[in-house]
This record gives structure tokens, C-alpha cells and sequence, in this order.
């Protein structure tokens, strides 16, 4: 899938820095994501890579810097942030779905208020989407009574329901018991293998080797280096990221 | 002690009982109603980040909970027609509970949507979600859930302090039954009855109550 042409670009981040209070969290990050393009995020917890995929969709506002979406800079105070949230979707570490709604409900509730789509057309949409993520049989069922797995696979369903040309996964794993890790970066690979823009923090390193055309690594707050999987992990050239490496690598 | 306690003529007076019942389960639904509605507009303004919205709530919010009932209800029914709104006891009485209402929903609502989760918006907003539809369509129905009980005791105790409505003969329970007094003077027997009849429309209250809970909140929790 390395073959898919990258051009366009989908998402270009020049010079963001973000603070909270005295602590800088970004520090200068320059990123340009191409169309179809994936790339996996890793680095130490507190290293800025989940508050840079959120910066993306201004779930976080940024203080310095540009981001742009399609082509479209989203303004500082996120005037425009509904409209570059229609081409992002975002599926999050604790699968945030909606407890009070059904599977079916999860998936529609956004296409009906925002896209304004018919029950019938939302309906037809999300079973689609529920059936691609092997979970269709579910629909009736409330997220609580699914395995965490199964929810991540609603919550994948319930953010394609939009059609997003780019998906941002925060720890999409991370949340989940060993034996579901799987379930969730099998379908998680079939996206990839669509061809749909995808940036994703995670630590599966075997999820990055499948899938990514560029690997990053961040610490504290920087982008230390960039590169093809298999450079990134046979041969990377910053001292950081080899000691990150064998952290994560050697057990 | 030589009274002879006499029921007959409290038990004679069965209609205009019922007609109290009535009075009193009307005025306080809608005022639940009412009050809540009005509550979560108080609970969002409280909420907002603009401070005009919010000094507005919080001192609306804290004039309400810290004068008596009985002198807001005075206020409405008395006080208003100086300025050109005169109501019927029963208008007041609703109004009064309304306003009343609102002011003790606002802060129990507030603490169910501060229950919820950063993340359940988060989501709705990264779906494309505006912020009314967030509220109205992610996090009010957890949030009330949440605060469901409270909320509960809440109408209850509403449904008690009613009987203060009397004193703008609004015509709910305890102003057919200090009528019934004037008639009779079975004071013991006609109190005593109240209190009981009192007691089982807490008791109906809690059970309705309850009941629409368990259907409006039937999905699984967490």
C-alpha cells in the first residue's frame, strides 16, 4: 500500500506552539501529512503527540502557529473548526461512546444533526459501517454491554458514519485488554488498506510496521525524528528515540 | 379530656378533599415542569463563560434559595399587582413554585452535568456536533440520570411546601382543609387526615417518580 500516491497535502502544521500556562507542550512542530497518507505517533506519555493529533481538529487550541486542513487554516479562536471537523474523525482511547444510545443510536446521532441526513438514510449508513467493523448484530445493544473492543469498533463505525477523509486514533489501544488489542487494529489495518488519511498515536510498533508509511517519534514536545518504518526501527538516528525503542521493544 | 373524636365530617367532606388533591398534584407538576425547564436555562447561563449570563444565574440562584418560599409566593400574589400584574391565587402559586423550583434544579442539574465526562463532549464535538446539540442530545439525559434522586426529593419536598399556597388561597389541599376547619371545627381529625393524605401523595409522588426514571433511564450503566 506504500504504492498509494501522496500528494495533496491533507494536513500541513507550520511553526505550532502550545502552552499550558508555563509549560510548553508543542514546542515549533512542522508537519505536512499527505492524502492517503499514514503515520503512527509514538513517543513517552507526556512527549505532546495526543495533544498534537487534538490540535488537529481544535479539541486544543494552539497559541502560535498554523494548522490546515484540506487546505483550510483553522483560525485561533476555531471559528471554522466545525467545518474541518467534517473531513477529521477522531476515535479516542476510552472509546467515549454515548451510554444512553444504542450502537445503532451511536452511529446516527451525528449524521442526523449535522448532516441532517433522513432516519432511514443515517440508519442504512451506520449498518454499513457496523457490518464493515464486524459488529452489525450488535446494533440494538447499549455500549455498556459490550467489550471494550467491540465499543472501539462502534466508536471506528459511529466517526466513519461522516465520511471523514482524515481519521485521527488517540491510543486507540491502550484502553483495551490484551485479547481485544487485536479485534481493534484488524480493522483499524482495513482502513488503512482503503486508502483514507490516518494519523495515529499508538504503541504497536507491529500496527506501525503494517501500516505506516512514516513513523514519528516526539519527546517532550518536539518531533525528533521522522522516518520509513523499517529505517525507524532498524536504523534510528537519534539517541532518544533508540533508548525509547528499547524500552517498548525489549520484553 | 373529654373530646369525642368525630370523623364523620371530614370523611363527608370526601369531594372537596379530592378537589384538593387535584389542586395540589396540578400545581405541582406543571410547577415541576416549569421549574425544571426554567432550572436548566438558569444551570447553562450559570455555566457560560460570558459573566453578565452568569452573575445574572448565581445571584437569581442565591436570592431564591435564601428567602422562604412563603415570602416569594407573598411577593407574586401581593406585591406584583403594584406594578400591573395581578394573577389568581392558583397563578401565583404556580409561579411562585416555578421560580422557586428552578433555582434548586439549576444546582442539582449543574452537579449532574459536571458528572459527565470531558470525553462524551469531546466526542460530540470532533463528530461535528454544535454545542446545543451536545447538551441537549449527549449530556442531558446522564447528567439528569446522575442527579435523578436528588432531583426526586427535590419535587417531593415541592410538592409538600404547596401546602403554603393556601395562604393566597390558591385552591390546593390545605386550603380546602383550613375551609373544612372554619365549617367544623374538627381541627384534630381534619389535620390529622391531611397529614395522612399528605403522606401517601409523597408516597404516590416517589412511586410515579421512580417509575418514570426507570423507563426514561433504562440503559445499562457503566
Amino acid at each position: 500500500m506504500n504504492g498509494t500516491s501522496i500528494s495533496e497535502k491533507a494536513i500541513s502544521m507550520s511553526g505550532v506552539n502550545k502552552w499550558y500556562g508555563h509549560l510548553q507542550v508543542l514546542k515549533g512542530i512542522n508537519l505536512e501529512v499527505g492524502r492517503g497518507e499514514h503515520i503512527v505517533l509514538c513517543g513517552p506519555s507526556g512527549s505532546g503527540k495526543s495533544t498534537l493529533i487534538r490540535c488537529i481538529n481544535h479539541l486544543e487550541e494552539i497559541q502560535q502557529g498554523s494548522i490546515a486542513v484540506n487546505g483550510t487554516t483553522l483560525s485561533q479562536k476555531g471559528s471554522n473548526a466545525d467545518h474541518i471537523r467534517r473531513d477529521v474523525g477522531m476515535v479516542f482511547q476510552q472509546f467515549n461512546l454515548f451510554p444512553h444510545l444504542t450502537v445503532l443510536q451511536n452511529c446516527m446521532l451525528a449524521q442526523r444533526r449535522v448532516r441532517k441526513t433522513s432516519v432511514a438514510e443515517a440508519k442504512d449508513k451506520a449498518m454499513r459501517h457496523l457490518e464493515r467493523v464486524h459488529i452489525a448484530e450488535q446494533a440494538q445493544k447499549y455500549p455498556a454491554q459490550l467489550s471494550g473492543g467491540q465499543q472501539q469498533r462502534v466508536a471506528i463505525a459511529r466517526a466513519l458514519c461522516m465520511d471523514p477523509q482524515i481519521m485521527l486514533f488517540d491510543e486507540p489501544t491502550s484502553a483495551l485488554d490484551p485479547e481485544m488489542v487485536k479485534e481493534v487494529l484488524d480493522t483499524m489495518i482495513s482502513l488503512a488498506d482503503d486508502g483514507i488519511t490516518m494519523i495515529c498515536v499508538t504503541h504497536e510498533m507491529g500496527f506501525a510496521r503494517a501500516v505506516a508509511h512514516r513513523v514519528i517519534f516526539m519527546d517532550r514536545g518536539e518531533i525528533i525524528e521522522s522516518a520509513k518504518p523499517d529505517v525507524f526501527f532498524s536504523n534510528p538516528s537519534h539517541e532518544r528515540t533508540k533508548t525509547f525503542l528499547s524500552q517498548i521493544l525489549n520484553h | 379530656m373529654n373530646y369525642t373524636f368525630d370523623f364523620a365530617p371530614v370523611f363527608a367532606a370526601w369531594p372537596s378533599l379530592v378537589d384538593g388533591v387535584v389542586g395540589t398534584l396540578k400545581m405541582s407538576s406543571l410547577s415541576m415542569i416549569f421549574g425544571l425547564s426554567l432550572g436548566i436555562v438558569f444551570m447553562m447561563m450559570r455555566m457560560s463563560k460570558q459573566r453578565a449570563l452568569k452573575a445574572i444565574a448565581v445571584s437569581y440562584i442565591e436570592m431564591i434559595r435564601n428567602t422562604p418560599i412563603l415570602v416569594q409566593v407573598f411577593f407574586v400574589f401581593f406585591g406584583m399587582p403594584a406594578i400591573g400584574i395581578r394573577l389568581s391565587g392558583e397563578q401565583a402559586a404556580i409561579l411562585a413554585m416555578t421560580l422557586n423550583c428552578a433555582a434548586y434544579a439549576a444546582e442539582i442539574v449543574r452537579g449532574g452535568v459536571q458528572s459527565i465526562r470531558p470525553g462524551q463532549i469531546e466526542a460530540g464535538r470532533a463528530l461535528g456536533m454544535h454545542t446545543v446539540d451536545i447538551y441537549r442530545f449527549i449530556v442531558f439525559r446522564p447528567a439528569i440520570r446522575a442527579v435523578y434522586p436528588a432531583l426526586c426529593s427535590q419535587f417531593i419536598l415541592m410538592m409538600l411546601n404547596s401546602s403554603l399556597m393556601s395562604s393566597v388561597s390558591a385552591e390546593e389541599l390545605t386550603y380546602f382543609a383550613q375551609t373544612l376547619d372554619a365549617q367544623t371545627f374538627r381541627s384534630f381529625e381534619i389535620y390529622l387526615t391531611l397529614g395522612v393524605i399528605y403522606l401517601a401523595l409523597s408516597q404516590f409522588l416517589s412511586i410515579a417518580l421512580g417509575m418514570i426514571g426507570r423507563v426514561y433511564f433504562s440503559y445499562p450503566a457503566k
